[in-house]
C-alpha cells in the first residue's frame, strides 16, 4: 500500500506550491511502469488533503501508458506491459514512456 | 517569494503557463504547469545515499524478495562463506522484531535493524538513518534486506548499485509475470532453494523465460543457500566491479 505515502507526496507538492493559496485542482501522470495504482491514490487523496490547503481539490490522473521501442526490429509501439509482444515475436522494448510519477499541474483560487 | 503570483514552495519553478483563468470580477485561477517528480524528495536522499557509497567505494545491495524466500538464510551463509574477505555489513528491514540483525550479528557481521511498523517497504530516508549508525566502512560490501514484499520496494531508489530479487523453487514459476515491476527492476534473480526442487512442482525453464520476458538483461542464478549449490556464481556476482552506484 505504497500509494499512502505516495499521494501524501503528492498532497505535500501541491501544498507546497499553492502557499497560503486554496488548491482547486491537482494534475498528476502516473506511468504503466510504475507499479502505483491510479485507483488507490484516488482512494488516498481526501483523505490525505484533509486540513490542508489542498482539501476538497479536485485530482485529475493521466495514465500514461507504456511505449517502447523493440530492440529487434526498432518498430515504436504501446506495449501490453508486462505481457505485451511485438509483432516481430520478441518483447524485448526499450521504454520510452511509462515511468512518469509527476504532478504537472496545479490550480489555486 | 515568486513576484508573479506570490507563491513561496520550496519546489518553486518558473511559470511557464502560468495562466490568469478570467472571470473578470469573479474567481481567479492560477495555474502552475511543472513538472515536480513524486518522489523526487526519496530520490534526493538516495542521491546523498548514492554519493556516500561511491565515495566511500562500497558495494551496496538491496534485496528484495516475498516473506520467506531466504534472503536471511542467504546472507548468513554469504556471511560465513566470504569470511575474511571485504567487510560486509548490513541493514536489516522488517516491519517488527530485530530477530533478522540478531541472526546476522550471529552469523558475524555488523548489522542495523529497521522497524517500518506499518510499512511495507524501505525508503531511501530509512536507509541514510540506518547508514549514520552503521558507519559503513571504506571498501565494505552492505547489504539492505529490504521488507518481504514483492511489490512496494520496486519503486523505491535507496541510493544501492543494484536490486537483487531473490525467488525461490517453493514459491509459482510465474512470479516474475506476477510481479513484474520488481523483476523490472533488478538486476540479478537469484532461485534459492534449489535443493528442494525435487520435492515440488516447479518448471526452472518456464521461471527463466518468464523472467528473461520481463527483465532480457537480468542475469539469473538458481542457488541454494542451503546446500551452497552454485553459490561460487553469487559471489562471483559480488566481486565484480559495479561501477559508481
Amino acid at each position: 500500500m505504497h500509494e499512502l505515502g505516495i499521494t501524501q507526496e503528492i498532497v505535500a507538492i501541491a501544498a507546497d506550491r499553492a502557499g497560503d493559496a486554496k488548491v482547486r485542482r491537482v494534475v498528476v501522470e502516473i506511468g504503466r511502469l510504475t507499479a502505483v495504482l491510479p485507483d488507490a491514490v484516488r482512494f488516498c487523496f481526501d483523505i490525505c488533503a484533509e486540513d490542508t490547503n489542498v482539501a476538497g481539490a479536485a485530482l485529475d490522473i493521466v495514465e500514461v501508458p507504456a511505449r517502447g521501442r523493440c530492440r529487434a526490429c526498432d518498430v515504436e509501439q504501446v506495449v501490453d506491459w508486462p505481457i505485451g509482444v511485438c509483432g516481430c515475436g520478441k518483447s524485448d522494448f526499450e521504454y520510452v514512456s511509462g515511468d512518469e510519477l509527476r504532478v504537472t499541474r496545479v490550480e489555486v483560487h | 517569494m515568486c513576484a508573479t503570483c506570490g507563491c513561496s514552495g520550496a519546489t518553486h519553478e518558473h511559470h511557464e503557463h502560468h495562466e490568469h483563468g478570467h472571470d473578470h470580477g469573479h474567481e481567479h485561477t492560477h495555474v502552475h504547469a511543472m513538472e515536480a517528480a513524486i518522489l523526487g524528495k526519496n530520490d534526493r536522499i538516495a542521491a546523498q545515499n548514492r554519493r556516500l557509497f561511491a565515495d566511500r567505494r562500497i558495494l551496496a545491495v538491496n534485496l528484495v524478495s516475498s516473506p520467506g524466500a531466504g534472503k536471511t538464510t542467504l546472507l548468513e551463509r554469504t556471511i560465513a562463506d566470504l569470511r575474511g574477505g571485504r567487510r560486509i555489513q548490513v541493514i536489516e528491514g522488517d516491519q517488527a522484531t530485530s530477530n533478522d540483525a540478531e541472526r546476522i550479528r550471529a552469523a558475524g557481521a555488523e548489522a542495523i535493524q529497521i522497524n517500518t511498523g506499518s510499512g511495507c517497504h524501505l525508503d531511501a530516508a530509512m536507509v541514510d538513518g540506518a547508514l549514520r549508525r552503521l558507519e559503513p566502512a571504506p571498501g565494505a560490501l552492505v547489504f539492505i534486506e529490504n521488507v518481504g514484499n514483492l511489490v512496494c520496494p520496486a519503486l523505491f531508489d535507496l541510493g544501492e548499485h543494484a536490486k537483487v530479487v531473490v525467488a525461490s523453487v517453493t514459491e509459482g514459476d510465474d512470479k516474475p509475470l506476477k510481479y513484474p515491476h520488481m523483476f523490472r527492476a533488478s538486476r540479478l534473480v537469484l532461485l534459492n532453494k534449489l535443493d528442494l526442487l525435487p520435492y515440488v512442482r516447479f518448471d526452472l525453464d518456464a521461471f527463466v523465460r518468464a523472467a528473461r520476458q520481463i527483465n532480457p538483461a537480468s542475469e539469473i542464478i538458481p542457488v541454494s543457500a542451503v546446500s551452497g549449490e552454485n553459490l561460487e556464481r553469487w559471489y562471483g556476482w559480488l566481486r565484480h566491479d559495479h561501477g559508481e552506484p
